[in-house]
């Protein structure tokens, strides 16, 4: 059976230095569904401990409030990661993502570590969940395997900085360098039913490109963006929260749907178009995202 | 003797300083008065020449003498040169026990601190004090007791009479030879006067210093010449760029924004929000994205602010440049784009004592509807500290808080739930400044707590579900499971300072800093 939290909303995951504990003590005020604390480039090489030292207690002291909890480890071409794993597993994490992932075995050598600190630290072996960054060509194109790779993998990321360097292109502020990556990775992720998540958008005074943006990763059928600032939280909930009349029309289907299949019908019309079982998945899609979102009030 | 809000206030206090008790908000509503007149000396003689050519020459035929009370505005804000040009020479003089009267002293004052270390200045009134001097106030230098009003409270004590001004030193931006004063123009621009008016109504000598003397007649003017005594002209009254700063950017701390979020959530969801609604709100950075929110919210509903009142900013003056509100009334300025929004006809400047005074016959926070404020502390009896930090220092102002909290229909309070590793909401505050029964709402960035007198509030934000509602209780006791219950601050047993209430009565004392 899969993890409970395998599939939970992820619509805005928030990136937090672990170096600054301001930072981190209280960041579900902003109501993101995820915080990503972060060991591994927002932390000076030389303040790594410091950091691992931070993230331990916040994980034990603070209640997050629900707020999930992953932990960006640094990379495995490093001596820090295991380290890193230890403590995110000890403190508590949620999940655990995993940067510059290249293939299958990245994953599962993190998975090993994972279990062996959950033995360690008396946490049920299983419990922490697995996210993996593809920052490379390399990555981008072993999507299919990485996804595929463990029970434990809940999704998959683009993290675009390092990948459009090693595509030898500057970001453009366009998407047009990302087109292939982000087309690839959310058809893998929906082969493996796993959850697909969008790189960072840095440059913070322009919100409507960041606004755009957000609009076109929602309808390729990304499940969430990672983000650098609080105010980007809102921008991404708004797009991601069904509307209205989306809501209504999905939970009129729902029930044409089981109505009509008690009565042996397979083909129908609601509100003027043609619908038939195939539309059934997608209602219940939208239903849920509104109940996880909190804007859906009805009994279905 | 326990006060309306459950403060002891020593015996010898109430003794020393002929003051009752505070004993709630409308102790001395309706209760008749009789005001205080100066003694002047008229100017009958046309051949009298009123320019003096110095401070000194200034302060000797005013009479200055030992045990003399001097006066002061705040106009110039962190830029003020005039309070430490006059004291200097009233040092140099070797007159002692001197009472400062202010409307406020900054960080710009720290110079009087030798001044109060050697007996030159033995007493202090003001809105508040910070930096050094409140430093030197609370760990005991002052020989007398430092005083805090507010700024209707301050009007109010020169009004009765309660404080008595020998000599009132009054900053002017232009005056002209013979006396009148404005606030607008000059080198130390400051838009308004309004918080000396009452020294030149009721001081016995007045003084204008100013560094641009304009020719007679510099009409209109805001302090007549008829308040008078004597002009003196210096370089330099003031630090234009410390004065009335450049427009504040607008601030992209995402906790202030959720905090004015909720807080505008608040105000368009209660029932004083409607056509002609009015509104006074501060300068801090929830504060002015607040008024920008509500300003949103105005336009898609179509609502027009009847007035708006207070420390001006470029946030309400646009207000009134969009034609969103009606009418701007200012008793103070704090950027530019405020003072020149002074040309807008319907932009007024109005005296202190209109603004806030409790005891004239009904003063203009009577009239308003909602103010934004801020505070140091907030406790679960929603008493509000301003003036003294969690460490026991004073450092802050009254202002206008008292008189705009109590004079509102809806008094919201912004304040974040832990300062640092401070709770801002606890279960006692450190000093009473502002009582409970004069604020509403409060807004912190974990929810929004009312205050259980206020149920129509209460049901009205229960109706719209549009703020996480929690109590007061709830907010303090998530904010000591973050960071604990702090030990209260340890104090000596000497009063170094009083909080005065708008109405003349003790609200709390401050207790000397205990030494280590």
């Amino acid at each position: 059976m899969s993890h409970p939290d395998k599939y939970r909303l992820r619509r805005t995951m928030m990136f937090l230095n672990c170096q600054k504990p301001s930072l981190i003590k209280d960041p579900y005020v902003y109501k993101p569904d995820s915080i990503m604390l972060d060991l591994e480039d927002a932390v000076a090489e030389r303040e790594k401990d410091a950091a691992r030292y931070s993230l331990y207690h916040a994980l034990q002291e603070i209640d997050y409030r629900g707020v999930e909890r992953v932990v960006r480890i640094n990379g495995l071409d490093t001596d820090l990661w295991r380290e890193d794993v230890r403590c995110a597993v000890a403190g508590g994490c949620d999940s655990i993502r995993i940067p510059k992932t290249e293939t299958a075995d990245d994953v599962r050598t993190v998975e090993y570590a994972i279990a062996e600190a959950e033995r360690e630290f008396r946490r049920p072996v299983g419990s922490v969940l697995i996210m993996a960054a593809l920052e490379s060509a390399r990555g981008v194109i072993n999507a299919m395997s990485i996804c595929d790779s463990s029970e434990r993998l809940f999704g998959i990321a683009l993290s675009g900085g390092d990948f459009s360097r090693d595509l030898q292109v500057p970001i453009s502020g366009t998407g047009v360098e990302f087109m292939g990556a982000r087309q690839h990775m959310i058809i893998a992720a929906r082969a493996a039913k796993v959850q697909c998540f969008d790189t960072v958008w840095t440059n913070l005074d322009d919100m409507e490109g960041f606004r755009k943006e957000v609009e076109t990763i929602h309808a390729m059928g990304f499940d969430g963006k990672s983000i650098v600032n609080p105010r980007q939280i809102p921008v991404v909930h708004e797009i991601y929260t069904p509307k209205q009349k989306d809501i209504v029309y999905a939970e009129k289907v729902v029930r044409e749907i089981e109505d009509k299949r008690a009565k042996g019908i397979g083909v129908f019309t609601v509100d003027g178009k043609m619908i038939d079982i195939a539309f059934y998945d997608g209602a219940k899609r939208t239903i849920a995202l509104a109940k996880a979102s909190g804007v859906y009030k009805g009994d279905l | 003797m326990i006060n309306a809000v459950g403060r002891d206030i020593p015996e010898e206090i109430i003794e020393i300083t002929g003051k009752e008790p505070f004993q709630g908000n409308l102790y001395r509503d309706d209760k008749p008065l009789t005001l205080h007149g100066p003694t002047i000396r008229p100017v009958m003689n046309n051949e009298k020449s009123k320019l003096v050519a110095n401070i000194r020459e200034a302060l000797e035929k005013c009479g200055a003498h030992d045990g003399m009370t001097v006066s002061f505005h705040h106009h110039f804000r962190e830029g003020d040169l005039i309070v430490n040009m006059v004291m200097k020479e009233i040092h140099e003089m070797g007159l002692k026990n001197i009472r400062i009267c202010a409307s406020s002293l900054g960080k710009a004052h720290s110079a009087l601190v030798p001044m109060i270390e050697d007996g030159t200045i033995t007493d202090i009134e003001s809105s508040g004090v910070r930096g050094a001097i409140g430093e030197a106030i609370s760990n005991g230098k002052l020989k007398g007791l430092a005083i805090m009003r507010s700024h209707g409270g301050r009007v109010r004590s020169i009004a009765t009479g309660e404080s008595h001004i020998d000599i009132a030193f009054i900053g002017a931006p232009t005056a002209d030879d013979y006396g009148n004063l404005r606030g607008i123009g000059g080198k130390a621009d400051c838009g308004v006067l309004s918080y000396a008016i009452v020294d030149g109504n009721h001081a016995d000598y007045c003084v204008a210093i100013t560094d641009c003397l304009v020719p007679y007649p510099n009409f209109p003017a805001h302090i007549s010449q008829t308040k008078v005594d004597y002009v003196c002209v210096v370089d330099e009254i003031g630090i234009p760029s410390k004065i009335a700063t450049g427009a504040a950017k607008p601030t992209t701390d995402q906790r202030k924004l959720l905090m004015a979020q909720y807080c505008t959530d608040v105000v368009v969801n209660t029932p004083w929000f409607k056509d002609g609604f009015s509104y006074q709100t501060g300068v801090g950075g929830a504060s002015i994205a607040s008024t920008q929110y509500l300003a949103e919210i105005m336009r898609e509903r179509n609502i027009h602010m009847g007035f708006g009142v207070g420390g001006l900013t470029k946030a309400m003056c646009q207000l009134l440049e969009d034609g969103m509100a009606d009418v701007m009334l200012d008793v103070q300025d704090f950027d530019l784009d405020a003072v020149r929004s002074l040309k807008n006809v319907n932009h007024h400047r109005i005296p202190a004592a209109v603004y806030a005074n409790p005891l004239n016959k009904g003063a203009v926070v009577n009239k308003l509807d909602y103010v934004v404020l801020a505070s140091l502390e907030v406790d679960v009896h929603f008493n509000c500290n301003v003036v003294v930090g969690s460490d026991g220092m004073i450092t802050g102002a009254q202002g206008g808080h008292p008189d705009t909290a109590q004079g509102a229909k809806c008094a919201i309070v912004i304040c974040p739930l832990l300062q640092g590793r401070i709770p801002a909401i606890c279960t006692d505050v450190t000093t009473v400044t502002t009582p409970g029964e004069s604020i509403d709402v409060v807004v912190t960035d974990y929810g929004v707590a009312v205050n259980p007198a206020r149920q129509d509030i209460l049901e009205a934000l229960k109706e719209a579900d549009c703020v996480p509602l929690k109590t007061i209780e709830e907010l303090r006791d998530i904010a000591y499971s973050i960071v604990g219950e702090p030990d209260k601050v340890e104090f000596g047993d000497r009063v170094v300072g009083i909080i005065e209430a708008r109405d003349g009565t003790i609200m709390d004392v401050v207790r000397q800093i205990k030494e280590v």
